[in-house]
Formats: structure tokens, C-alpha cells, sequence
């Protein structure tokens, strides 16, 4: 991987000591995600999943140090919608609690953080989408410029589609590839259990060209959660940890006419601050919606064929808004503590195109 | 390593703090424009460039607010984020503080040397009644308005506590007075009297307009950096002494309103951690978050500057006046403007001030270490901060 | 107390949420949309000489305040485009379309809108369009109302403007409706369901056994699922309220009235509601009530006076 900064890359200072803890993901359980979670309020959904993360810990709520979730009030269409997920947590006594409103990733590098200050030892994260609760593709219009692209209620879709045409212009990429972008994820998801499409998924017709409702993800409703600990303590809570070398994440503007589209820079940026390029991943996990966006960040990161991309089906196959880039770094994790994978590469992405994008590093014990 | 033995913090100074003057409609500037003009003044404050900060976190309430989903996408560039990472917060009404908090880790951690971190809120886009009462269906309306949810709890105090009605007027006379000595205040009401405060039509029975908050549009950043980064600070810096949230379920049985556990647990972690044990001679002055008067007396009960039932004879004895021996919300408070996703990190960088001596007419003298406190939700999220004047363990 | 017995069907309804927002622009976003309603487009010009159309308030590259304008072609080149054969509504146009990032003729960067054109075989990146004006323009992005094809060179060179007109839009009104469906989950369902038959229906913590009035499908101390369910109720003690003196927008009460929390007999928090038959200023913490039914109402319309005795503080202090 070359070193091509962004645009201000050039100017953070890496502090003089780096963070040196090592923090591991030492449990992760997720929902059988589906299209319509409609039976079950957002608490109801978000239940199960935490008690079978900490029961897979061996923790109780009461013994975690540092609770950081992900979601977002449009997504659910009310305001707070995170005080009542929290009744599924038992927060009493009182607990030390945050909450980012993006995608649980986020959630989890906060957490990251706070055991990184020596304050916490274990830390639960979450996160949940109901996405069917509203039209997604309309939903996400209400995240651009709110002056200029917003009232035109360009939707993730066509924005999306804008992204893939340009890529299938630079020569990078034709919609057979594509499709076979899909099929891949979808033919992979057979083996995980959680997955909404598994098997194949026809093409299909354009929903907005280039891109056939084939290369779109599902609309889907889940919730996904993980444990960290550092140290020793995630040595005694898991049998193999799955260690976060390093974790970074980085932004790039928000209008899509100053960007270069084809290109993720962001991402290749977070890579590098995270230590991905030091030596190969064997497995990657990218938080790409549309099979356009996996070539894309394929390329800016540059994983060559020798890296397993997306082996749970990733969120082609199932996309819990707010939940799908933890999942990423849960569905890593996992992989690491089968035995599955030594050094792998897990991706969050959220915003317009992929404007933001987190990149963490995990590792199984040296062995 | 194991244990947090060897990764020992980094001590995190506040070198720079800028807010917007807050009013009830900001018609000339973009949402962007808006929070821009509070971080331009940050970094003035610490005679920084946007080169110099190396991530930003961004906090405010409910994006139904100002009907953007996750602002800070838009808001990268207006923020200098371009390349960075950005980190938005949320954490209802406690949500300024929580993200000074989030801020404030990056630094201790070592992640990030100078992080900018920053809250806002734009209430003239819409309207916050509106985002807080959407008609959600199989649920009853809300009967009673803002202030009618926080009227029974101010009931339920007096009855616990026998203190006199006319506590809450006394609050609100003071803060609205502290108000006119801060420039940065929305409301500067410079005929106000107690007799009109106390004559003011009652709202929500035991809660009079007088002493409610405003709506504001506002901003507020702050500039957190390290040992290194204070050295090199144009001005005196102050110091995070202790930083905690807590959190408590929305509603519960036990729950005791009043005084919420979580904001008890979560005064007693930050006065550990800056090594308080008496924090009413301890502590020089206190921005708490008080959206309605009689929460004044309250939150000293809940902060442990009273004994439970004391609080409102602190606050009519004049103990919390400027010239008071533990002033409280020198700079008029939530009740002199409450920019709702801004209102606690106001209070964060209130408190940070007055220990820089750097907050103008409304200085408490001789200020060494001061309390910023906001909390949020159906009083279950609370955060704090504790800032001194020197260096934590100099 | 009733173990669940067949969970009624869970609920689910249309949640409409619209809003009129209401925008401030500041100077360049000003300056851009009142030249739109004035047929003219503004760029702004970076320190290094880029002109950024649509012109924004801050440097992508640099976080720089910028605000030289300058006035480009209303020609210009797609630099990507999408055929949207479906469009949705609120979109700038009812028939298939382009979305297209159009490169405006003496620009740097490309801005977002839709091609009217024949059909996605008549458009390619690299192809010439030109902006087609709304015929009522307000400044507003929407001013154009799309791009339209057009055979003629790139001709334009960027001439600074003062982005001064006469009666500047200062700001814009941006409605915005979503249509979401809302399910409270099988918890308030059953809830519901009870409350259908006039009866108050909790369920209870298996945990910690407190019985939790509404239920929220877990039990928020325990984070466990409450499962028993339990009939509380009807009455119930006043434990603190407060009276309304200012009238909601969206709702049809009278004031003053008493808008209480109210401990159901047999539940361990209370609930909110109103007080009514009896005068507002007498209703006092303690007040023991029952509710009161009103036809075609999914809650009680109010609570009333039961007429027992005053509840002693003591016995309801611990739920205030």
C-alpha cells in the first residue's frame, strides 16, 4: 500500500507515545437479521443479542466498565430513540454510558478509546437499525447539504449509482463484475446463519443504472453487539482474542463534485494510521452496501486477490443500518477467534459515497 | 500489559474556548456558519490553526432539530475535518458535555495530541417542540409541554424538602443578573426585578415563565491538547482534574427523580478522581445545567454540596451568588440560553474559563477549580467535569 | 396475575414526520441562490484559484473561509450521470431521468442535479448540457429545474462577481416529509390490546419482581424481558403533578387543567395523565382517582376522584 495522503494528511502529529494497551474483541453476537422486524420494539430486538454477547463473555451487564452504542433517531423517525433501547441494557445501578449517532463502529473506537485511557477493562458495545421502519433511500437524503442537494432528494441509490458510473468509466470495474461482486457475497452468506439473502440473488433489473437491485444491499432490521477488554482480562474472558492492532478513521468532504469518486482516500488514509500496511490481511471485512463501493475500496486499500473480502456475506447480504460496520469488526473478530484468519482488515463506512470510513486491524495470539 | 499501571494518562489542558452569542434566531449565518464562528474563536483563543487540530468531535441533541441527519457530514468542511477523523456524539441533553468528555479521552489516550471538539444547536431551523412530541401512534400525546415534565419533579421537591416557593424565583433574579455581565448570553433583561420574576405568569404550576429557558441558536468549542500543546499555549490553560458519565434507564421503578443516582454516582467518580472530599470548600465555582430554576437547589443536593433537603437554604442564604462563597452558573446559565446541544459544553467551558481567569465580568476571583455539569434525557444522562487552574498532581 | 396467553397480533401504524425547516443562509449560500432566481450562477474562488460551483462557505481542502465569488456558464460537461428509471417523489422530475454531476463551463468542481433527457442510451460523462430555468423562481436550488442537452463548446471563463442583487433570499424554506410505519413492539401490544378492553395490563420483572406500567418489553434494571402479565388498577394515587396554565398547540384541553404522574394500585411506577372532576387547584399529591373512559378513546380521557381518603405520604414516597 502506497502512502498517498489526503488532502490534510500532513498535518496531524502522531503523539510522541502511542497508544500502547492491547484491547481485543472478546465476545460478538448479532440478530438473524431480516427485512421487517415489525413484532418487536427496537429493545425487544436489541435483547437477545446482549444477553447472548455478555452469556458468550461471561459477564454481567452490572460488571462492564464502559457501555458506547450506535443508532440514529431518523432511522427509527423519533427523537431519542436511543433512551428506551437502552431499557434492554439494565443500566442499574447507574453505568458509565455513551452514544455516537452513526454507526456502531464509531460506538466501538469510542470504547476502544476509553480503555485506551486505562479507565475501563471491559467495555460492551452496540448497535441496531430498524430500517424498515422508514424508506431508507429516502431517509439518507435528509443526511446532504441541506441548502443545495437535499431538497432535490437524491437518494443513496442514485447516489450511489453516480459513484458506480464513474468508477465503470475509469475502466475500473463493468456491471458482469459487478454482479459477480454480488453473487459472491451472496453465495458466501450460505454459511452465515445471521444472514438476510443468502444464495443467489438474481441481477435484476436496473434499480438505478448502472447498478441492478442485484448490486444494492437488502433493506434489513438487526442488531449486533461486541465486548472489548484489555489485557489480561481479555486473555482470561476469551480463548482467543481477536487484538485490535490499531484503529483509525478519517473524512472526506462532504460534496460528491469535489470528490473523486472512483477513489477512497479516507479509507486508505484510516488504513495507514491504523497499521494495516504493515505486513498483509488474510481477510478483509468492508462495510460496502453496494457491490460498486467493495471494488472501490478494494483498490484504495489494496487488497489483491489473495485476501478472503467479505467471507460472511457482508452487507450485500444483510444491512442492519447503524449495526452493519460493527458488524464488520464483529464478523473480523470471529474469524480470528476460529481460528480462521490470523491478521484481518475490518471496514466501516458511513455518509454520502463512503465519506466517512473506519479501518481496525485484528489479530489473533502469536502463535 | 494488564492493568492501567503502565498506561498512566496524559494530562489534558484546555487552551482554548470560543462561543457564539447566543440568541433566539441566528437569521444571517448557515448552520455551518453557526458552529464555524464558535471553533474560529477557539482557536483564536489558542492562537491555533485549522493545521493543528488533528480530530474533531462534534456533539448535539436530536438531528429532528434541525431536520439534518448526522450534521456532521455536511459540516466536515466548515470544521477543518477534511482528512481528519470526526467523531459525532449524542447523548440527549447531557450531549455537550459527553463529547468534551469523548474529546478529552482522544488526549489522554495519546490518540490525538490537539483535538477541537465542539456542540450546536440551531433551533430556529424548526422547532424543538415539534422533534420532541412527533406524532408517534398508540402513544398519548404529550399532555403538558416542556416544562410540564419537569414541573412535577420541582413539586415533588418542595414536598420533600418544606422549602419555601419562593426559592425558584430567586435562582432565576440570579442567573439572569449573572447574565448581564456575560456578553455571550441570549437573554440580557436588564430591568428584571424579583418582583417581576415573581409576578411572571405561572407556566407549568409550580414553575413560572421567569424561570424557564429560552430557545436559543449557539455554539460552543473548546481546543483540548496535551502537556506538550499547554506549554505552547498563548494563555493559561486549564486542566481536566476528572471527567465521567453516567447513565441511568429513562424511567424505572425506584427511580428517584429528584435526585437521580446516576448524577450522584457520577459526582462522586469525577471528585474522586480529582481527589475532592469536601466539594462544597473544595470547588470554586459551578456551571451546572439548570433548564429550570428550582433544578439549582436540587443539583446541589444530588452534587453533594448540600445534605438532602439543604439545598434550597444554599441558595436562599446567597451562597450561590457571584459574591457567594460556591457561586453557581456565573455566567447566567441554561437559563439565560439554552442552544439545547451546546447548553452543556457551555457549561463545561464555563467552568474551564473561571479557572483560566479568563471569564471577564462574570470571574469568580481567585478561581481554582470549578465544576461543569449537564445532564440530559429523563434525567438519566449525566456528565461532569472537574478543571483546575494547576496541572492535575503539580 | 396471568402468564401471557396468546400475544395478540403486534401493532404497527403510519408515522408521518414533515416539517417546514426554516434556513438560514449566510452570505455565499445567499448569494448563490438569489443568482440562481436570477438566472445567473456563482462560483467561489479558493485561495489557489479553483472556482468550487455550487459555491460553499468553506475550503474542502484547506477549512478556509471563502468568499470571492464569481459568475460561471449555466453550460456545462457531465462528469458522471445515473438513469433513474423510477423516480420518487419530492424529485425534481416525474419521468425517467439523470442524476448528473455537471461540471458548470469555468468551474473547478461539479454540482448535483437531473438531466431531462430521451433516455440513459443519450447520455454519457463527457456530454454537453445546459441548465433549464424553472419558470417561477424563488432562489432556490430547485430554480433549476434540470439540465437539458445541448450542442455548443465550453466557452466561459469565470468573471468575478459581487454577489450583490437587489432583495437578496437571505433564507429558504425546505419542507421535508417522511413516511416511516411505527411498531411498538409485542411488549405495548399486548399492552394495547388490554387497554382496548378498559383494563391496565403491566407485566412483571421476573428478576427484580417489579411490575412495569406501561410494559417496554424488558425490564430497564435487569435487562431481562418481562414476560408475566399483571393487571393493575383501576385506581390509583396522585404521587406528584403539576398544573397547566399554557394551552399545547395540538391539543383540545381547556386550562388550567392538572396533568398528574399516577401510581396504578398494584404497579411500581407510576404513569402520566390528566386530572379531571374536580377543581383544577384542588388536587393535591395523595389524591386517590380511577379513570375515566371516554368511546372511541385508546386511553382513559382523564382520572377523577375516587373519593376515598388521601393516600399517606409514606405509602407512595418511594414512586415520586
Amino acid at each position: 500500500m502506497s502512502a498517498t495522503p489526503g488532502p490534510a494528511a500532513g498535518t496531524p502529529q502522531v503523539p510522541d507515545t502511542p497508544p500502547a494497551r492491547e484491547i481485543a474483541v472478546v465476545a460478538f453476537a448479532q440478530s438473524d437479521h431480516t427485512r421487517d422486524s415489525a413484532e418487536v420494539s427496537e429493545a425487544e430486538l436489541l435483547l437477545p443479542v446482549l444477553q447472548d454477547v455478555l452469556g458468550q463473555a461471561g459477564l454481567r451487564a452490572g460488571e462492564i466498565d464502559f457501555t458506547c452504542s450506535g443508532s440514529s433517531d431518523y432511522l427509527a423517525g423519533r427523537a431519542f430513540s436511543f433512551t428506551m433501547a437502552l431499557d434492554s441494557v439494565g443500566a442499574w445501578p447507574p453505568i458509565a454510558e455513551s452514544h455516537v449517532e452513526t454507526d456502531g463502529a464509531w460506538a466501538l473506537y469510542e470504547a476502544w478509546v476509553k480503555l485506551l485511557t486505562g479507565d475501563a477493562e471491559t467495555a460492551l458495545v452496540y448497535a441496531y437499525g430498524k430500517s424498515s421502519s422508514g424508506e431508507v433511500r429516502d431517509v439518507l437524503t435528509r443526511q446532504l447539504d441541506p441548502y443545495y442537494v437535499a431538497p432535490l432528494w437524491p437518494d443513496s441509490v442514485a447516489l450511489a449509482a453516480l459513484q458506480a458510473q464513474a468508477l465503470i468509466d475509469a475502466g475500473a470495474t463493468d456491471e458482469a463484475a459487478l454482479a459477480g461482486v454480488a453473487a459472491r457475497s451472496r453465495a458466501d452468506a450460505a454459511a452465515n446463519p445471521h444472514a438476510q439473502l443468502t444464495g443467489p440473488v438474481p441481477h435484476g433489473p436496473y434499480a438505478v443504472r448502472p447498478l441492478h437491485t442485484g448490486d444494492c444491499p437488502p433493506v434489513t432490521d438487526g442488531a449486533a453487539a461486541v465486548v472489548l477488554a484489555a489485557g489480561d482480562t481479555a486473555r482470561r474472558l476469551c480463548d482467543r482474542p481477536a487484538w485490535i492492532r490499531g484503529m483509525d478513521h478519517r473524512t472526506e468532504a462532504h460534496g460528491l463534485g469535489v470528490r473523486d469518486l472512483t477513489d477512497s482516500p479516507s479509507a486508505r488514509l484510516a488504513a495507514e494510521r491504523a497499521g494495516a500496511c504493515e505486513r498483509p490481511v488474510d481477510t478483509a471485512e468492508l462495510h460496502a452496501p453496494f457491490s460498486s463501493q467493495e471494488v472501490i475500496l478494494r483498490r484504495a486499500l489494496r487488497l489483491d486477490d489473495a485476501v478472503r473480502i467479505n467471507p460472511s456475506g457482508g452487507a450485500l447480504a444483510a444491512n442492519p443500518m447503524m449495526a452493519t460496520g460493527l458488524i464488520r469488526i464483529g464478523e473480523a473478530a470471529q474469524r480470528i477467534g476460529r481460528g480462521d484468519s490470523r491478521r484481518a482488515l475490518a471496514h466501516a463506512t458511513s455518509g454520502p459515497c463512503l465519506q466517512q470510513n473506519l479501518v481496525a486491524v485484528l489479530e489473533g495470539e502469536p502463535r | 500489559m494488564s492493568s492501567a499501571a503502565g498506561t498512566t494518562k496524559e494530562p489534558v489542558a484546555i487552551v482554548g474556548i470560543g462561543q457564539t452569542r447566543h440568541v433566539a434566531a441566528r437569521r444571517d449565518v448557515s448552520i455551518a456558519g453557526l458552529v464555524r464562528e464558535a471553533a474560529q474563536r477557539a482557536l483564536q483563543d489558542a492562537e491555533l490553526t485549522w493545521q493543528d487540530i488533528d480530530a474533531v468531535v462534534i456533539g448535539k441533541a436530536p438531528d429532528f432539530f434541525e431536520g439534518v441527519m448526522m450534521p456532521e457530514l455536511y459540516l466536515a468542511d466548515a470544521l477543518g475535518a477534511v482528512g481528519k477523523p470526526l467523531l459525532r456524539v449524542h447523548t440527549a441533553g447531557s450531549v455537550g458535555g459527553s463529547t468534551a468528555l469523548v474529546a478529552a479521552d482522544l488526549v489522554a489516550a495519546r490518540v490525538h495530541r490537539t483535538v477541537l471538539t465542539l456542540a450546536f444547536e440551531k433551533q430556529s431551523e424548526s422547532n424543538a417542540m415539534w422533534g420532541l412530541s412527533l406524532p408517534v401512534p398508540f402513544q398519548q400525546p404529550l399532555l403538558a409541554g416542556a416544562g410540564g415534565f419537569f414541573a412535577p419533579h420541582v413539586r415533588a421537591y418542595m414536598r420533600r424538602t418544606g422549602a419555601p416557593a419562593t426559592v425558584g424565583s430567586l435562582v432565576a433574579y440570579k442567573d439572569r443578573r449573572n447574565a448581564l455581565k456575560n456578553p455571550y448570553a441570549h437573554l440580557h433583561e436588564h430591568d428584571l426585578t424579583l418582583e417581576k420574576v415573581q409576578a411572571s405568569p405561572m407556566l407549568w404550576d409550580p414553575v413560572r415563565y421567569s424561570e424557564t429557558c429560552p430557545s436559543s441558536d449557539g455554539a460552543c468549542a473548546m481546543v483540548l491538547t496535551d502537556r506538550a500543546g499547554a506549554r505552547r499555549a498563548p494563555r493559561p490553560a486549564a486542566w481536566v482534574h476528572g471527567g465521567a458519565m453516567r447513565s441511568e434507564p429513562t424511567l424505572f421503578a425506584g427511580k428517584d427523580f429528584v435526585s437521580p443516582q446516576a448524577g450522584k454516582d457520577c459526582a462522586a467518580a469525577v471528585y474522586r478522581q480529582a481527589g475532592i472530599t469536601d466539594p462544597r470548600r473544595e470547588i470554586d465555582a459551578v456551571e451546572m445545567y439548570v433548564p429550570f430554576s428550582w433544578y439549582e437547589p436540587m443539583w446541589l443536593e444530588n452534587l453533594g454540596f448540600a445534605a438532602p433537603g439543604e439545598g434550597w437554604k444554599l441558595t436562599e442564604s446567597g451562597v450561590t451568588e457571584l459574591d457567594g462563597d460556591l457561586p453557581v452558573n456565573p455566567s447566567g446559565g441554561v437559563l439565560s440560553a439554552n442552544p439545547i446541544g451546546a447548553s452543556g459544553m457551555i457549561r463545561f467551558a464555563e467552568a474551564a474559563l473561571q479557572v483560566r481567569g479568563q471569564a471577564g465580568e462574570h470571574q469568580v476571583p481567585g478561581a481554582r477549580r470549578a465544576l461543569g455539569h449537564a445532564y440530559g434525557g429523563g434525567s438519566q444522562f449525566f456528565s461532569m467535569w472537574v478543571v483546575g487552574a494547576d496541572a492535575p498532581g503539580a | 396475575m396471568t402468564p401471557t396467553s396468546g400475544t395478540p397480533e403486534a401493532l404497527s401504524a403510519p408515522l408521518v414526520v414533515e416539517f417546514p425547516f426554516t434556513r438560514s443562509l449566510g452570505p455565499v449560500q445567499s448569494a448563490f441562490l438569489t443568482g440562481l432566481r436570477e438566472r445567473t450562477v456563482l462560483g467561489v474562488r479558493t485561495a489557489d484559484g479553483r472556482v468550487l460551483v455550487p459555491p460553499v462557505e468553506y475550503d474542502p481542502v484547506t477549512a478556509e473561509e471563502i468568499r470571492d465569488l464569481a459568475e460561471v456558464g449555466t453550460t456545462g460537461t457531465v462528469t458522471t450521470w445515473a438513469w433513474n428509471p423510477a423516480p420518487r417523489r419530492d424529485q425534481p422530475l416525474d419521468t425517467p431521468f439523470a442524476w448528473v454531476l455537471v461540471r458548470l463551463d469555468g468551474a473547478d468542481t461539479a454540482l448535483l442535479h437531473v438531466l431531462d433527457a430521451a433516455g440513459p442510451d443519450a447520455v454519457r460523462a463527457g456530454m454537453r448540457v445546459r441548465v433549464r430555468w424553472a419558470r417561477e423562481r424563488t432562489g432556490a436550488i430547485t430554480d433549476i429545474a434540470c439540465f437539458e442537452p445541448y450542442e455548443g463548446g465550453e466557452a466561459s471563463e469565470p468573471v468575478p462577481h459581487t454577489g450583490e442583487f437587489a432583495d437578496p433570499v437571505t433564507g429558504i424554506t425546505t419542507p421535508a416529509r417522511l413516511d416511516y410505519t411505527y411498531a411498538p413492539g409485542r411488549a405495548q401490544s399486548r399492552y394495547l390490546a388490554a387497554l382496548a378492553e378498559r383494563r391496565t395490563v403491566g407485566e412483571r420483572c421476573p428478576s427484580c419482581r417489579k411490575v412495569y406500567v406501561p410494559p417496554r418489553g424488558a425490564c430497564p434494571t435487569c435487562g431481562v424481558a418481562t414476560r408475566d402479565q399483571v393487571e393493575v388498577g383501576p385506581d390509583g394515587t396522585v404521587t406528584t403533578f403539576c398544573i397547566v396554565n399554557i394551552k399545547a398547540k395540538n391539543l383540545d384541553i381547556e386550562v388550567p387543567y392538572v396533568y398528574a404522574h399516577i401510581a396504578l394500585d398494584g404497579a411500581d411506577l407510576a404513569l402520566h395523565a390528566r386530572i379531571g372532576g374536580i377543581p383544577y387547584d384542588q388536587v393535591r399529591m395523595g389524591l386517590r382517582v380511577r379513570p375515566v373512559w371516554r368511546d372511541g378513546s385508546r386511553f382513559p380521557d382523564h382520572y377523577r376522584p375516587t373519593g376515598e381518603p388521601d393516600a399517606d405520604y409514606d405509602s407512595y414516597k418511594g414512586l415520586v
